[in-house]
């Protein structure tokens, strides 16, 4: 059953150690411990960029590798600048040639999704018409698909909307039809012994407990649809940010490179957070569990 | 057989399950015959298993009868209706929904009133439920004293003919079990509604109920029934009273002698 394979990301960031969270504290946290997380967290990255650094400055004088193997993280932090001040660079176009193929894909997987996750779980039979594709095309990495695509769509954006389509239609299906049928069965006894028509109960009951499971999916689609972006155009493309990456690649503007890389890991982070956010936002009515 | 007053009559009422596992029948209730009179508060007692949920959910309308009528006023019961409405056992309360939009739930999915008239007369509900200031409360915050209380609003907002509790109090403490036992009567004392109450706790039985319906074992029938003659208003300290020990007793008996008996050879030992 395609049902269980929901993949529920749990933050690896978040909480303390089982140990700590066993035991409830007696007095009154200090007020730092509330940034300790965050203090942490930033000392181990400063860590990591100091030794980067420390390691690229070594290699300049040492010359174990070329420099271009390991760019500095200040190199990186130039050409990010550079990236987007340089007028001969032409970020935008790229920028909005793999935005638009995002922004198309991926709210396209979002509305057809949506309606075909919520028709399979309301819909027993129509589930057991589509779980057959289902299970295949999810199973199937999608990339395998973009050769296709190039040659159904051509290389310019209809294939990359194709595949960042199909990337992120999956998790959305799965994830809603999961949060259909894990509609709590007391839930639903109590609405039929009032008497509630089936719309209502779709309606008042089925479709808010389900909001959780959708938002989560629409979650685990944008880092679907990224890699769609980003695969589809390493592959064959005009513009864009994948393109962009190769390009720089070729031609050993490893600098560069690093920069688009970042630019791409903060876009899928911010994403993610925002959906993070909004998912936090319909669960206000969820008991308060300590972060 | 029907006497002038009877609410609700049950008579050779089958209630039969189809078992996916070993493919088998699997008879619940086998010819209940029993008469609800109107007004009267009656509560079912039985071994664990015997069925007494199982007939409770038929004359709600949720499962149907496989044999045997059940009236309500004279009308057959084949669904869920407005004459009727249940508190459940498990709360059964809309998580996302506050205390005020669970309890106006129940109105809301019959579609009988008007929103202003619902919200005016919810208020009132929470007030006797003694919810007052819980409205905009979520039901995660709430204890399952509290969260019982929204169930038996919800279910007495839609003002129906006849009341159904399924093991309302079971899954509460001791302490607040019987404070929401007093509370229910003084509650019911106010409508005196016809109820049906299903308990496997045999002094709540006979604490609440004018008449105490005993139930044999799986599958259940009535085996006994047994009035009640305990003057109400009733306050938690007739509990002690020789009267009432002499009632827990009886059912006691009863319900020992059912246990005593041979287990069925079918499925023998399975609780439904």
């Amino acid at each position: 059953m395609s049902i269980k394979e929901i993949d529920r990301v749990i933050p690896v960031t978040r909480g303390e150690s089982v140990k700590t969270r066993e035991r409830r504290s007696v007095v009154k946290p200090k007020r730092w411990k509330r940034y300790e997380p965050l203090a942490i967290g930033t000392i181990a990255v400063g860590a990591f960029l100091g030794v980067w650094q420390a390691a690229a400055t070594a290699n300049m004088t040492a010359k174990w590798m070329p420099a271009l193997f390991l760019p500095s993280p200040t190199d990186t932090a130039d050409a990010f600048v550079k990236l987007f001040t340089d007028p001969r660079q032409n970020i935008w176009a790229d920028l909005g040639t793999s935005g638009f193929e995002f922004a198309t894909g991926y709210v396209g997987a979002l509305v057809i999704g949506l309606g075909l996750g919520l028709a399979m779980g309301w819909y027993t039979r129509l589930q057991y018409a589509l779980d057959p594709f289902v299970n295949f095309l999810y199973s199937t990495p999608r990339i395998v698909l973009i050769p296709l695509f190039i040659i159904w769509f051509g290389i310019d954006w209809q294939s990359k909307v194709a595949v960042i389509f199909l990337g992120a239609l999956f998790p959305v299906i799965i994830n809603t039809m999961a949060g259909v049928r894990n509609t709590d069965g007391a839930l639903l006894r109590v609405a039929r012994s009032f008497g509630a028509s089936e719309a209502l109960i779709f309606q008042r009951v089925v479709l808010p407990g389900a909001v959780p499971f959708i938002l989560t999916g629409f979650r685990l689609g944008v880092g679907h649809a990224l890699t769609g972006v980003v695969v589809g155009e390493l592959i064959a493309a005009r513009h864009g940010v994948g393109k962009l990456i190769s390009d720089f690649g070729v031609t050993f503007q490893t600098p560069k490179m690093f920069a688009a890389i970042l630019f791409i890991a903060g876009t899928g982070m911010l994403l993610t957070w925002l959906l993070q956010r909004i998912e936090g936002r319909f669960q206000s009515w969820r008991p308060q569990i300590k972060s | 057989m029907r006497t002038a007053s009877a609410k609700l009559v049950a008579s050779g009422v089958v209630v039969e399950y189809w078992l996916a596992r070993s493919e088998a029948l699997f008879t619940a209730v086998e010819g209940v015959d029993l008469e609800v009179r109107d007004g009267e508060f009656v509560a079912i007692v039985g071994p664990s298993g015997c069925g007494k949920t199982t007939f409770l959910n038929a004359v709600d309308g949720l499962i149907p009868i496989a044999a045997g009528s059940l009236t309500l006023d004279g009308r057959e019961i084949s669904a869920p209706g407005r004459d009727r409405a249940m508190v459940f056992q498990q709360p059964g309360l809309l998580p996302w929904r506050t205390v005020l939009g669970n309890v106006l739930f129940g109105v809301e999915a019959q579609g009988t009133m008007t929103k202003g008239e619902a919200l005016e007369r919810a208020k009132q509900q929470i007030e006797l439920v003694g919810l007052i200031g819980f409205e905009d409360a979520y039901p995660g915050e709430l204890s399952g004293g509290m969260q019982q209380r929204v169930n038996l609003a919800r279910a007495l907002l839609t003002d129906p003919e006849m009341l159904l509790l399924d093991e309302p109090f079971a899954s509460l403490d001791a302490q607040t079990r019987e404070m929401m036992q007093l509370e229910l009567l003084k509650i019911w004392n106010r409508s005196r509604k016809t109820a049906l109450f299903i308990t496997h706790d045999i002094k709540e039985a006979i604490y609440l109920a004018d008449r105490v319906i005993v139930f044999t074992k799986r599958p259940g029938r009535v085996k006994d029934s047994l009035e009640i003659e305990i003057p109400r208003p009733r306050d938690l300290r007739v509990k002690r009273d020789p009267k009432f020990l002499g009632y827990e007793d009886r059912i006691w008996d009863s319900i020992q002698e059912e246990l005593a008996a041979k287990p069925e050879r079918l499925l023998a030992g399975m609780t439904a």
